[in-house]
């Protein structure tokens, strides 16, 4: 059983959280959201014109993310520039967690650009990723219904806990991992993924797990937007 | 340099201050006030920005411009004519998020030529790294320093940020511990021996508009350039590297100015290198 956990936190307990809004000076917003060693940038760029132009929606404009990891932001090897099949992937359900806040149809025929680079990984990037562009969309003052905070929870061994760091994914176990983004204000879900096993019960806890740690994310973020504007 | 879409609100404005840039530029005045032969003032240089992930980095902010760097390892077979030296293998990547004008995809020209002419030549003709202390077992492994360069936000002379960023995390960064048994990098194990550096190439991009000629473009100024010369130079005052941008000729006269103001300026960089 794991009890305790591997850098000695609770187990709802987060790691440290930095927030900042503003950092990128040319984008219509921007922010940066660090969990632990985990840190990523977001800028966001538009409404602004789409091309090419037949992906054009007069009704409604589009949202289009794109995440990607720094060549030197992984513990190991090299990662390789470039889109893979996992940014793919991330920035696709980025797009699902943050499209829900918005309401593109004010903006038709137009892109709003997210952009998310990871600058260091400890796990929790496409949390954090998420997490930074909501703080971006915002700043660039787009109109939203709430903000995004994601986190990652799960289970370790049995054992419930939100925040998993790279060491506890690969911790020698049976290892569940669960990555949640939520509209604080309304507790709905926006992104949902989960690797790994739980059962009925024990997802109905971690759901309320990542309700609370995100609301302690949404405070930071808050924060940090206030910062700017005050 | 991307030019705002033709027509648009962007392209009026960008060429009101064209204009402006023009007319305050034969005064010898620029737009942030500074004179000609002036960096902006709020330069830093912050080491090991990515203290847990990369082997090395550094930020650079000069004005509003801002750029980091990282640094990984691999090991490589030696090239058969020079089995007993290492390499570095340099890209520059000018991210969408650092600019309205950069788009996604594979490298566009402008992030190769920094690449190639900025972060490789510098480092590489001036042998400010010993390749040789790179070399693990002749002929058969050595090291390979990865440096990445990315641009965060784009407020003008990313080219003398992007080569100062390379240069600090070189200097930053730590080698890995090569398991020889294994053949693998441990990368769980960080070390604490540095790279060895012979020397500090310092880039100074110059450019000129009509006929006068100024460091540390801002953004409406590389706008306006009609040429481009980067110079590296090294503390002895010798050049290293040089290459040459935009679509208009120089004078040898004009290029001796220009190398001349770059060895001046380089002086003034490398002090915070230190």
């Amino acid at each position: 059983m794991y009890n305790k956990r591997l850098d000695g936190r609770k187990a709802d307990e987060l790691r440290t959280i930095k927030a900042r809004v503003g950092i990128v000076k040319r984008a219509d917003g921007s922010a940066m959201f660090q969990i632990g060693k985990t840190i990523a940038l977001a800028a966001v760029y538009g409404p602004r014109q789409l091309h090419p132009k037949f992906l054009q929606n007069p009704k409604m404009g589009l949202l289009r993310c794109n995440y990607n990891m720094m060549s030197f932001s992984g513990s190991g090897e090299r990662v390789r520039p470039g889109t893979s099949r996992r940014s793919k992937e991330i920035s696709y359900v980025t797009e699902g967690a943050l499209a829900p806040v918005l309401d593109l149809e004010e903006y038709p025929n137009t892109v709003v650009d997210v952009f998310i680079e990871i600058l260091q990984s400890d796990s929790g990037t496409r949390c954090a990723g998420i997490c930074a562009a909501s703080m971006a969309l915002a700043d660039a003052g787009l109109k939203m219904k709430d903000l995004v905070s994601a986190v990652a929870v799960g289970r370790i061994d049995g054992k419930l806990v939100v925040d998993l760091t790279k060491e506890e994914e690969d911790y020698d176990g049976e290892v569940a991992d669960i990555a949640i983004a939520i509209t604080p204000r309304t507790g709905e879900i926006t992104l949902l993924q989960m690797d790994g096993f739980a059962n009925k019960e024990e997802l109905a806890k971690s759901f309320e797990n990542a309700k609370e740690a995100c609301k302690k994310i949404w405070e930071v973020q808050k924060k940090a937007l206030k910062e700017k504007y005050t | 340099m991307g030019s705002p879409e033709k027509g648009t609100k962007g392209e009026i404005h960008m060429n009101i201050i064209k204009k402006h840039v023009y007319s305050l530029i034969e005064k010898e005045e620029r737009l942030d006030g500074r004179k000609l032969e002036e960096f902006r003032k709020d330069i830093s240089i912050e080491y090991d920005i990515s203290p847990n992930s990369a082997e090395g980095s550094a930020r650079v902010k000069i004005g509003e411009t801002e750029v980091i760097a990282g640094i990984k390892f691999d090991v490589i077979k030696p090239y058969p004519d020079d089995p007993d030296k290492g390499t570095i293998i340099a890209g520059v990547e000018l991210l969408p998020l650092s600019s309205p004008d950069f788009e996604n995809g594979p490298p566009n020209i402008k992030a190769v030529e920094l690449a190639r002419a900025v972060v490789d030549r510098g480092l590489r003709e001036s042998q400010a790294i010993d390749f040789k202390s790179l070399c693990i077992k002749k002929e058969e492994k050595a090291w390979a320093i990865l440096i990445d360069v990315y641009s965060i936000n784009d407020a003008g002379n990313l080219a003398d940020a992007i080569g100062l960023a390379a240069l600090a995390a070189v200097k930053d960064a730590k080698f890995p511990k090569y398991d020889e048994k294994k053949e693998k990098i441990d990368y769980e194990k960080k070390g604490t021996k540095k790279i060895s550096i012979k020397e500090i190439p310092i880039p100074i991009t110059v450019i000129k508009i009509k006929d006068k000629i100024l460091v540390d473009p801002l953004l409406e100024e590389e706008e306006c350039a009609d040429a481009r010369l980067t110079v590296t130079t090294l503390e002895s005052g010798r050049v290293c590297a040089l290459q040459k941008g935009g679509n208009v000729s120089l004078t040898p006269e004009e290029t001796i100015k220009m190398i001349d103001l770059a060895i001046k300026k380089g002086k003034e960089l490398r002090k915070l290198l230190k």
